[in-house]
């Protein structure tokens, strides 16, 4: 039987971010949660992961924040934001 | 012969019954209201307090179809009082609002998002119609949906419609009558995700589908079914610990597998074409209004116009309403045997009724504002810039809202605080808006003002009496900010709070929506808060106008024929009688015995007697002050002020209203709870006795509190 050398494969992914680290505009793709029970209600949103966010606008006291999710325009606090991590999209 | 069986069939017709479920903003309020018009009565959902809209869907037949408005939701998981509602209707086939079809509103402009919901609804095997709303923004956007792609992909009837043109409308009615099966197919393998768990429940509990099982394993806490089914509860609770499960991942692993599936069908159903979207005049306008000047401003300009639309506009009507039940009084009390029985009638309860009709123009006003600023979407975008100031202080960026409006009226104020979601939010709103100064402290404030402090002084530019007006309403202000900042603390939080919130699209307002909503508005206070307010005036009636014993034909015999007397004139006369009268009945006893207790705020038992009768409502002040002075004309403040500024303090000699009994005086009123429509309608909106009676208390103490401070301080 021949011998396969396994091969290693190693993917470089971008560093996670939090959504809340977005700046105005840019674009990221949803990865995961870390806070489970936000993550519900998040999901039920529309943040899936996989779903690209988009950073549409900011509260003129800096918080909370507008991303375009799913279609539609949604508002939510830094503090909700910055439990969903993203990877960035250039 | 055959007429007479038609009708009794007609009689015989049994009620279909229909619910309508949706996200929010999905147009669902619009679709009721063009399938039910005004045939709508507002009632309660049993042990929470959340309002249950039924209405009658009324066919040419003869047909009717009942139809409840489940509360707005994004999933079936419970986790407010509005989602419980419609989950427990929902998933539990006997619970008694359980419908025979499910209608599901979706918004086919923001179809991925809509259709979680749905999807969770074709789970529990029910017999559903999708109603695929805003069919016309899609066209405009240059979309094209594949509507029966899109049903054969679900496996449930699908029909468009626009329910503000009522486009596809009578389809959806037609479709009502036609029999319903059951979703042909599973929307996703929720068996896959917990297999063992699915099969114990189905075995203890009867259910229609496996989703409706893996909502018990998930919410076994919250489902009231369980309350008088502890062995089955037992049972489950058993089976779960045995299976080591993670209900959070549980519920995450059901939203992802839902999402993939929708994402697929979207991706099938919907083509798009380069037509330019409305988003970007949504994008525009945001950009205005949340800016971080303008948006303020325009926001301030907003509240300011219905601030004043809500004092002066209103003033018409309420002139006319006034004047309207001045005339059905004298009618009355001509028309009527001369008695008790008038007395009662026209003093008690036709006065009573003008005092609660007379608040309607200010609830249709505020209400229509509102409903136009929620139809539109701007409304979202005042909680997005308000949020941050007001968290601090446990309330929601829409309470601002109420909170203006209690600067012209409480009452419609409080009525509004629905908008707000988050009941912890929503009952600080409700609990702090009366200590904004209204506009019945108003003729209060200035008769006071005028009485201790002189007119023409001034600090520089600014007079002293414009100052002190606006210093009590800044203190008004403060004090319901600070009120909120200590309930943030006490009070237990129900539910998470959470902002995540949809920033809809704009739209031009429904009008026929904002008209329902006023009619229904006012219905609610007439016919709730009426009867409070009514019975209280009566009471409060009662307790001015008799008094024990012989008290009050004593003191006619004592003017009757008196020859000094006949010299001062009819008016002077009949002015000092009414006067004695309220000194010797229930109220006067009243204020008399509480005078120690209001003694050290330096009042008397005159102001304790106008406290009494101010009890329903402050501006009653001034009409008391004015019988007890024996002022004749109630409307004439200068004599009024004329009689109190030479009233003696028998005990110092000077004069008894001071600067420090004013100022304790107009604290008092500040904060004081002295308005029974207010608490009438907080027990109404709280569906409970416990939060008007603590508002009460808490605010009668720091009006006390208040008071007393500022009279030792300044005597």
């Amino acid at each position: 039987m021949a011998f396969r050398m396994p091969i290693f494969v190693v993917i470089m992914k971008d560093p996670l971010q939090h959504l809340s680290d977005l700046k105005l505009g840019e674009k990221a793709i949803i990865d995961s949660f870390t806070d489970s029970v936000m993550a519900l209600k998040l999901l039920e949103m529309g943040c899936t992961p996989g779903e690209l966010v988009q950073l549409d606008r900011i509260a003129p006291m800096g918080d909370p924040i507008a991303i375009t999710v799913s279609g539609y325009l949604l508002s939510l606090r830094k503090e909700e934001a910055s439990t969903i991590l993203v990877s960035p999209v250039k | 012969m055959a007429q007479s069986n038609s009708t009794l069939h007609l009689v015989n017709q049994p009620k279909i019954k229909v619910a309508l479920v949706g996200n929010p903003n999905s147009g669902k309020s619009t679709l009721f209201n063009a399938l039910t018009g005004l045939n709508q009565k507002t009632g309660n959902f049993p042990g929470v307090t959340v309002d249950k809209k039924v209405g009658y869907i009324k066919y040419d037949s003869g047909t009717i179809a009942e139809c409840v408005d489940l509360p707005g939701t994004y999933s079936l998981y419970p986790k407010s009082m509005d989602e419980q509602v419609a989950f427990e209707v929902l998933c539990n086939p006997d619970n008694e609002n359980h419908p025979d079809i499910t209608i599901v509103v979706a918004d086919a402009s923001n179809l991925k998002r809509n259709l979680f919901l749905v999807s969770q609804i074709i789970d529990l095997k029910i017999p559903v119609i999708l109603a695929l709303n805003m069919m016309d923004m899609v066209e405009k956007d240059g979309d094209i949906i594949d509507t029966i792609r899109l049903s054969e992909k679900l496996g449930v009837k699908v029909i468009g419609i626009s329910a503000r043109s009522k486009e596809g409308v009578e389809a959806l009615k037609e479709a009502i009558l036609q029999p319903i099966p059951v979703p042909q197919y599973d929307f996703i393998d929720i068996k896959k995700i917990a297999p063992e768990l699915i099969e114990k429940v189905k075995s203890v509990v009867k259910v229609n589908s496996d989703f409706a099982a893996f909502q018990i394993i998930n919410n076994l806490q919250e489902l009231s079914y369980f309350d008088h089914n502890r062995d089955k509860k037992i049972k489950i609770e058993d089976a779960l610990n045995t299976f080591i499960i993670d209900k959070n991942q549980l519920q995450q692993k059901e939203s992802v597998e839902r999402y993939k599936v929708i994402n697929r069908i979207v991706e099938e159903c919907i083509a798009h074409t380069s037509a330019i979207k409305t988003e970007t005049f949504t994008h525009k306008l945001d950009t205005l209004l949340t800016h971080r000047i303008w948006g303020y401003v325009i926001f301030l300009m907003v509240l300011f116009f219905i601030f004043q639309a809500i004092f002066f506009l209103a003033a018409y009507p309420m002139d006319w309403i006034e004047a309207l039940f001045v005339s059905i009084s004298e009618f009355t009390a001509n028309a009527m045997p001369p008695g008790e029985l008038n007395n009662l009638v026209v003093n008690g309860i036709i006065a009573g009724l003008s005092g609660v009709v007379i608040f309607i123009p200010q609830i249709a006003l505020l209400f229509t504002f509102i409903a136009i600023l929620e139809d539109t979407g701007y409304m979202a975008r005042v909680s997005f810039i308000m949020d941050k100031m007001l968290r601090k202080f446990g309330l929601n960026g829409r309470s601002v809202i109420p909170l203006i409006s209690g600067v012209a009226c409480a009452v419609p104020a409080i009525m509004s605080a629905r908008t707000i979601s988050n009941w912890k939010e929503r009952i600080i709103t409700i609990m702090v808006t009366p200590l904004m100064s209204c506009s019945a402290r108003l003729p209060v404030y200035t008769l006071l003002i005028s009485l201790v402090i002189p007119e023409d002084e001034k600090l520089g530019f600014f007079n002293y009496q414009g100052m002190i007006l606006m210093g009590l309403y800044l203190v008004g202000f403060l004090a319901a900010i600070m009120a909120a900042l200590v309930m943030k603390w006490i009070l237990k939080a129900r539910e998470k709070s959470y902002f995540i919130m949809e920033l809809p699209v704009y739209r031009t307002p429904q009008w026929r929506n904002v008209g329902i909503t006023i009619f229904e508005k006012v219905k609610i206070f007439l016919w709730d808060a009426g009867k409070i307010i009514v019975a209280i005036s009566v009471i409060l009636w009662y307790l001015s106008s008799h008094a024990p014993g012989n008290r009050l034909a004593d003191i006619d015999k004592k003017y009757e024929g008196h020859v000094i007397w006949k010299d001062m004139g009819e008016e002077v006369v009949n002015a000092k009688i009414a006067s004695e009268k309220l000194e010797a009945s229930y109220a006067g006893i009243l204020g008399k015995s509480i005078e120690p207790a209001i003694a050290p705020l330096g009042f008397d038992w005159k102001i304790g007697i106008s406290l009494v009768t101010s009890f329903a409502a402050r501006e009653v002040f001034v009409g008391t002050m004015a019988t007890i002075y024996s002022v004749g004309d109630t409307d004439n403040t200068q004599s009024i002020q004329d009689k109190m500024r030479a009233e003696i303090n028998p005990a110092t000699g000077l004069p008894k209203f001071t600067i420090a009994v004013g100022f304790s005086l107009l604290l008092f009123y500040a904060f004081a709870m002295q308005c029974m429509s207010t608490l009438a309608i907080v027990y109404r909106e709280t569906k409970n006795i416990k939060w008007p009676l603590i508002q009460f208390f808490y605010m009668s103490a720091l009006a006390y509190l208040a008071s007393l401070l500022v009279y030792q301080l300044l005597k």
